[in-house]
């Protein structure tokens, strides 16, 4: 928090590890140190089983750190309870996944509207805030159509309006394109390039070098290790 | 709470109930099919409770009422009796003097006539083609006596002071099977030793007294003269709904004001303990039916939602990402269940409701419908609904977000 003045960093992780299981215990991930300011846009990339999804998990405050502190915007997140967090995470998170998490029997529109559901407000104007986010990624024509009739690019779109509409400080992204063809691959990503360019912060799991590319910022995980290539100095590989 | 949208504190997360039900209903709604086979237990549960509650009330109010007033309306008066001695006597004029009486609808004296061992034929004597003979009790009979003893006619009719000194006869139907009469058009004849006696009427059935049923019945002023019968036997009486006992009361003043010890009365005993237990009893063994089908209801209710939850890891995964707390996973699967339930007993009750209105249809009984049950049965839907929610719903609530989100689709 030294060196970020009035505006602390989205997220702040030091000496994150996180330890699977007591009998063959895995370290999954290892003292891991990350910053990143509002309005960067930072993929993660590395081999299967090296710990993104961990890390992703840990940011998105669905899982603790078994060592470590994090702090997202500027709160520490490791004294709050269970109610707390889920709270936080509503209010300051967005994740779009691989496969979607779309519920099948209900709109576009409704799928939206859920994550408006566990925060104050009265149903019309959870209605009119989720059609402006369906609006903003495209989709203001499809705002009754059921997920099974969307293509797979449409139903990535509705997750991220899902995302998008609670006004989070940061959207967390497991592989969001592990699913889709390349068109719509770039289209998503271009959609992520025009989120970054408004000012939202993004930290998006790939293994795919052209989203990568489009990052800002790329940062690599190798056995639960993280190491940022962009960052003046290599952070705690090894030691 | 007190921090505004943008604050940097976290606040808690919530769930507003009205939101909670409208998530919950579409959670129902969006499998309609999987709903209507989880609340069809509790149905079957509810209607079962509701038709046997309500069919133990209508067939025990059914019994009762008809018990009730044959039993509570019959008073019989006989002569009084020391060691097995018969001591009293009645007067000719009972039924007259009873009639009198303000509560009495009908009475009359009812006697076994002693016809010194003559059998009875329906053909004579000295007739070529011999009948067979039978040993058939007489009894002499005062007119009003077939009210009282509420006998219906099958065929032609009984006997009334126009007849006093006729011979003339009334059969019971064991009787008139015995000596093969059916018809009484055309006067058949029966003969109690010498004596002819015309037919007059055949009994189809009485509710008192069924010693009468296989009797010769002939008119009280005739026996006296044709075979001496010194004194009436009994008195029946045929009270109004609860004057029995007043009449019990007043029967021995009427019949033998200066020493009413020579009577003795019988009035009816206490009807309302009667029904009582006979509604306890039915309803005990009813009540126990309906609540092992509840049992079973409810453990179908519990079975389903659990399937449910572990369909849905996906979705709840889901919610708890996008700020869903445990305890509303929780509210939302236990609401689902208690709404099940809820519309379960609607539709139970219902069911249930028409089972007993057909029933009662079909057996010419009236419906006793409790008003109670339209409102009590949705409700132990509901509490049965909320009961088999309750695991399911931990079991929602203790799931993982992590591992609800890994998979899916
Ligand atoms: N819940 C868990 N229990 C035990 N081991 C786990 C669990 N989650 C992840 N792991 C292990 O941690 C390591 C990192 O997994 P993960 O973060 O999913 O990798 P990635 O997303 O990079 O493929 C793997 O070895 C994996 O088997
Ligand atoms: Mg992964």
């Amino acid at each position: 928090m030294s060196d970020s003045g009035a505006v602390p960093p989205v997220l702040d992780l030091r000496g994150v590890t996180r330890v699977f299981g007591t009998t063959t215990p895995i370290e999954a991930l290892r003292r891991v140190d990350l910053r990143v300011g509002p309005g960067e846009y930072v993929s993660i990339t590395g081999p299967s089983g090296s710990g993104k999804s961990t890390l992703l998990n840990i940011l998105g405050l669905l899982d603790r750190p078994t060592e470590g502190t994090f702090l997202l915007d500027g709160i520490d997140t490791l004294d709050l309870s269970e109610g707390r967090r889920s709270a936080l995470r509503g209010e300051r998170i967005g994740f779009v996944f691989q496969s979607f998490h779309l519920l099948a029997h209900r709109s576009a529109l409704e799928n939206v509207v859920c994550a408006l559901l566990y925060r104050r407000g009265d149903r019309r104007d959870r209605r009119r805030r989720a059609a402006e986010a369906l609006d903003r990624v495209g989709l203001s024509h499809r705002l009754d159509a059921m997920p099974p009739t969307l293509s797979g690019g449409e139903r990535q779109r509705v997750a991220i309006a899902r995302a998008l509409v609670g006004g989070p400080s940061l959207l967390l992204g497991d592989e969001p394109t592990g699913n889709l063809d390349s068109v719509t691959t770039a289209a998503i990503l271009e959609l992520f390039d025009e989120l970054h360019r408004e000012g939202l912060t993004l930290v998006v799991i790939t293994h795919d070098a052209d989203v990568s590319a489009r990052a800002q910022r790329s940062v690599r995980m190798l056995d639960g290790v993280l190491c940022d290539t962009e960052a003046s100095a290599p952070l705690a590989v090894g030691s | 709470m007190s921090d505004a949208p943008t604050g940097r504190r976290s606040s808690r997360s919530r769930f507003a109930v009205r939101d909670l039900i409208g998530e919950s209903i579409a959670g129902l709604l969006s499998r309609p099919g999987r709903a209507a086979l989880t609340a069809a237990g509790t149905v079957l549960g509810v209607a079962a409770l509701v038709a046997t509650v309500g069919l133990a009330r209508t067939a025990g109010n059914q019994i009762v009422t008809r018990f009730d007033e044959l039993s509570a309306t019959d008073v019989t008066v006989e002569r009084a009796q020391v060691n097995g001695r018969v001591v009293g006597s009645l007067p000719w004029d009972s039924e007259r003097r009873l009639t009198r009486l303000n509560g009495v609808r009908a009475a009359g004296t009812i006697t076994e006539v002693d016809r010194g061992g003559a059998l009875t034929r329906s053909v004579p004597i000295n007739d070529p083609a011999e009948g067979d003979e039978f040993d058939l009790s007489v009894y002499a009979l005062s007119p009003g006596a077939f009210d009282a003893v509420r006998a219906k006619v099958a065929e032609g009719k009984v006997f009334d002071r126009s007849h006093d000194d006729l011979p003339v006869a009334v059969l019971g139907p064991g009787a008139a099977d015995d000596l093969r009469i059916t018809r009484v058009a055309q006067q058949p004849a029966i003969f109690i030793g010498d004596q002819t006696f015309v037919v007059i009427g055949v009994l189809d059935d009485v509710d008192r007294r069924s010693e009468l049923l296989t009797t010769v019945m002939i008119p009280e002023a005739f026996a006296r003269a044709q075979y001496g019968t010194p004194s009436p036997g009994s008195v029946q009486i045929d009270t109004k709904v609860g004057a029995a006992e007043l009449i019990g009361r007043q029967a021995p003043l009427a019949l033998a004001a200066n020493n009413p010890d020579l009577v003795k009365v019988s009035v009816p005993g206490q009807p309302k303990a009667v029904k009582a237990k006979v509604e306890g009893d039915i309803n005990a063994l009813f009540l126990l039916l309906g609540g092992v089908s509840l049992l079973v209801g409810a453990l179908g209710i519990a079975n389903v939602t659990l399937v449910s939850v572990l369909e849905r890891v996906g979705e709840i995964g889901l919610r708890r990402a996008v700020g869903a707390a445990r305890r509303h996973i929780a509210g939302q699967f236990l609401v689902e269940s208690t709404l099940l339930g809820f519309l379960g007993g609607v539709v139970g009750a219902s069911v249930g409701m028409v089972v007993i209105v057909a029933v009662s249809l079909a057996k010419d009984w009236v419906p006793v419908l409790d008003l109670g049950i339209p409102l009590l049965a949705p409700l132990a839907g509901a509490v049965v609904g909320l009961a088999s929610g309750v695991y399911p719903s931990l079991r929602a609530a203790s799931i993982e977000p992590v591992e609800a989100l890994r998979g899916g689709v």
